[in-house]
């Protein structure tokens, strides 16, 4: 049977098990460079390969049991693109921020991305969010919880 | 007994020291607070503030994440029956009768009711911890690297089989939790694994970071655009919050019974909240006299569930603190906190540690009492603040989680990590699987392989020493029976289905 379509959409249990077969046997596949060793005297890699091996088992039972038709269809929703990119992009801009600029910029700039993510908020809206959260930064996390992480620095490197 | 109750005094000494008692008091509130507030889940509440407990007393730490634990569930049934808004789950069978008591008016005395049953049921659930601790300070010297090791198997396929959802998807993932938990160093041989050749993998996966990203980021991007606004025209006085004589009285038996369901619930490992709320409603429903009033407003319908999930959660300290076995992921969390602290959550713990142990169980009942004199003077302020909107919670929120990970190592990497636990844990809830069981096998992964090769290095390589050893046999046999059950409801189900071939598609498992 190739790839279960139906008009409402796709299965989520076959390709959820397919998702983990192909993790189970990354795993299992690495846990072999490990050493796998005896049961009497087990190498790193046993355990792990152990897991593999029953990832693998798993992902097929719950492959079968989509092909049997059981579990949800995906339906056609909507894709969130906007408010996806925003989430992912804010914890982006404060990883790189965070790390050339410091904690003001990088504060800033992810409660403004993750607030325009979201269709309700206003420019402004989200501008005055990103300052007040600025400020939390700077007043609790910096000052109070002396938290280890500069307020403004400049390392473009 | 005598050294139960000993005990018990000994931990209200601890408990009441000052230090001890303010971070009690900071946890119940918080945990009240997080409760209250729609979009933040009590798990990335928790995982937020774990980073503050590594400085912190052991003691000091344990009491306050635990009273974010049981704050949170005050507060989450606040929402489920002012606003029909089921923050944590298994407040979503209190929302069936809880709301409509409101649309009748009734929600504050619902909502006393509720307290009511929260706090008698949440006592009953400590006097079953103090008195089963001597039990376990018994057995505790009968267990060795085996039986640690069948009994965390035991609790991890009761904690994905009965989690809820698919059994099989449960399964899976706990096994990928173990991945997770193998990852950085062994400390058996030193080898590096599935760390990438990053520097920072070394010391394994963060907790902080994968508990964010599973239970918030994922959460946020799941839901992003998708939460409805709430009503605002709500307004509750704290005199409405005293219930009529007649609800007190139909309310005192289901606040028994539930609370019985909720302690059995507690001490079988791996059982949900969510189940055991669910377990509690349906009794009530079958039992009464009326069930036909339920779901439209049967007080009934709040006393027991709500009774169910708090003595349940008081009794999940039992396994959690004792075996390691943690029911839920906040548990998972809490025995997680515990392991940084270099406490092994074991049989001797109470022995080993018994400040620890006293002192939460002192703490309990400070914690719950603070609670209702807290709820009722402050209802009016919940209220309001269940108002908040999404759009401006989530961007805060984003924030505690970015700087939460950051202060767990005083690095970005983990602030890396949560964004790929986010996106794993969304694509992972999108196709049905459910995300708790991951954080139960990352927690008890480590443990669980020790025990595994102690044992085996201990029997010269015989996989028999397990079923040798009589208590590490029954545990053994307690799987067998899990797995067992399951495998028979899932062909019970299926043959069901093929009777019906023209359904057009099975409803979801579990």
């Amino acid at each position: 049977m190739a790839v279960r379509k139906n008009r409402d959409g796709i299965n989520k249990n076959y390709y959820g098990g397919m998702l983990i077969v192909l993790f189970g046997l990354a795993v299992a596949a690495t846990a072999t460079k490990y050493g796998i060793g005896s049961l009497r005297d087990m190498g790193s890699g046993f355990f792990p390969a152990l897991v593999g091996a029953l990832l693998v088992l798993t992902g097929i039972a719950i492959t079968v049991q989509g092909l049997g038709g059981g579990g949800a269809t995906i339906h056609n929703e909507k894709p969130q693109w906007r408010g996806w990119l925003c989430i992912l992009g804010g914890i982006v801009a404060f990883i790189i921020l965070g790390k050339h600029t410091g904690l003001l910029p990088a504060t800033f700039a992810i409660v403004f991305i993750t607030a325009i993510g979201d269709r309700k908020n206003s420019i402004k809206a989200a501008l005055v969010l990103a300052v007040a959260m600025s400020i939390v930064a700077a007043v609790v996390f910096w000052w109070l919880l002396q938290l280890q992480f500069p307020l403004l620095i400049w390392n473009p490197a | 007994m005598e050294a139960s109750l000993s005990g018990l005094l000994y931990g209200f000494g601890v408990a009441l020291e000052p230090h001890n008692l303010v971070w009690c008091v900071f946890g119940v509130v918080t945990g009240n607070l997080i409760g209250v507030l729609p979009g933040l889940g009590s798990v990335a509440a928790m995982a937020i503030l774990l980073p503050l407990t590594y400085v912190m007393h052991p003691v000091a730490a344990i009491l306050m994440l635990a009273g974010i634990f049981y704050g949170s569930m005050y507060g989450g049934a606040i929402g489920a029956i002012l606003l029909n808004l089921p923050v944590h789950p298994q407040h979503a069978v209190t929302c069936l009768d809880g709301y409509p008591l409101t649309r009748k008016g009734r929600g504050g005395a619902a909502l006393g009711i509720a307290m009511m049953a929260s706090f008698f049921a949440a006592s009953v659930g400590i006097l079953t911890m103090v008195f089963a601790s001597s039990l376990l300070v018994e057995a505790a010297f009968k267990f060795g690297p085996a039986e640690l090791c069948s009994i965390m198997l035991l609790g991890l396929i009761a904690g994905s089989t009965m989690a809820g959802g698919s059994a099989t998807k449960g399964i899976a993932m706990t096994l990928v939790g173990l991945v997770l938990g193998i990852v950085g160093t062994d400390p058996n041989t030193s080898t590096m694994r599935y760390t990438f050749n990053l520097l920072n993998l070394q010391d394994g996966v963060d907790l902080v970071a994968l508990a964010m990203g599973l239970f918030g980021v994922s959460e946020f991007l799941l839901h992003i655009n998708h939460m409805a606004a709430t009503d605002s025209s709500l307004k509750v006085a704290v005199g409405d919050m005293l219930p009529s004589k007649e609800e007190l009285k139909k309310s005192f038996f289901p606040m028994l019974r539930g609370t019985f369901v909720g302690t059995l619930f507690g001490a079988m490992p791996g059982t949900g909240p969510t189940i055991t709320t669910f377990v509690a409603y349906a009794l009530e429903k079958k039992i009464s006299k009326t069930p036909g009033r339920f779901g439209s407003g049967a007080i009934e319908g709040v006393a027991s569930p709500e009774a169910a999930g708090h003595s349940k959660s008081q009794v999940d300290f039992i396994p959690t603190m004792s075996l390691g076995i943690p029911g839920d992921p906040m548990m998972a969390l809490i025995l997680g906190a515990l392991l940084i602290q270099g406490i092994q959550p074991w049989p001797q713990l109470i022995t080993a540690h018994p400040d620890v142990f006293w002192g939460l169980i002192a703490s309990f009942w400070i914690g719950n009492l603070l609670l209702i004199v807290l709820n009722v003077p402050l209802i009016g302020v919940w209220v309001k603040l269940l108002r908040v909107p999404y759009r401006y919670l989530v961007p805060s929120a984003m924030f505690f989680i970015a700087v939460g990970c950051f202060s767990t190592q005083n690095s970005l990497f983990e602030v890396g990590e949560v964004l790929v636990f986010g996106i794993v844990g969304a694509i992972l809830t999108y196709l049905d699987f459910s995300v708790a069981p991951i954080l139960l096998g990352y927690v008890l992964g480590p443990i669980m392989e020790e025990n595994f090769r102690r044992a085996l290095l201990l029997s010269h390589g015989h996989l028999a020493v397990f079923v040798e050893h009589p208590i590490s046999a029954g545990f053994l046999v307690a799987c067998a029976l899990l797995l067992a059950v399951q495998l028979f409801a899932y062909i019970l189900r299926n043959r069901r289905a093929r009777k019906q071939p023209y359904r057009e598609s099975v409803p979801l498992e579990g």
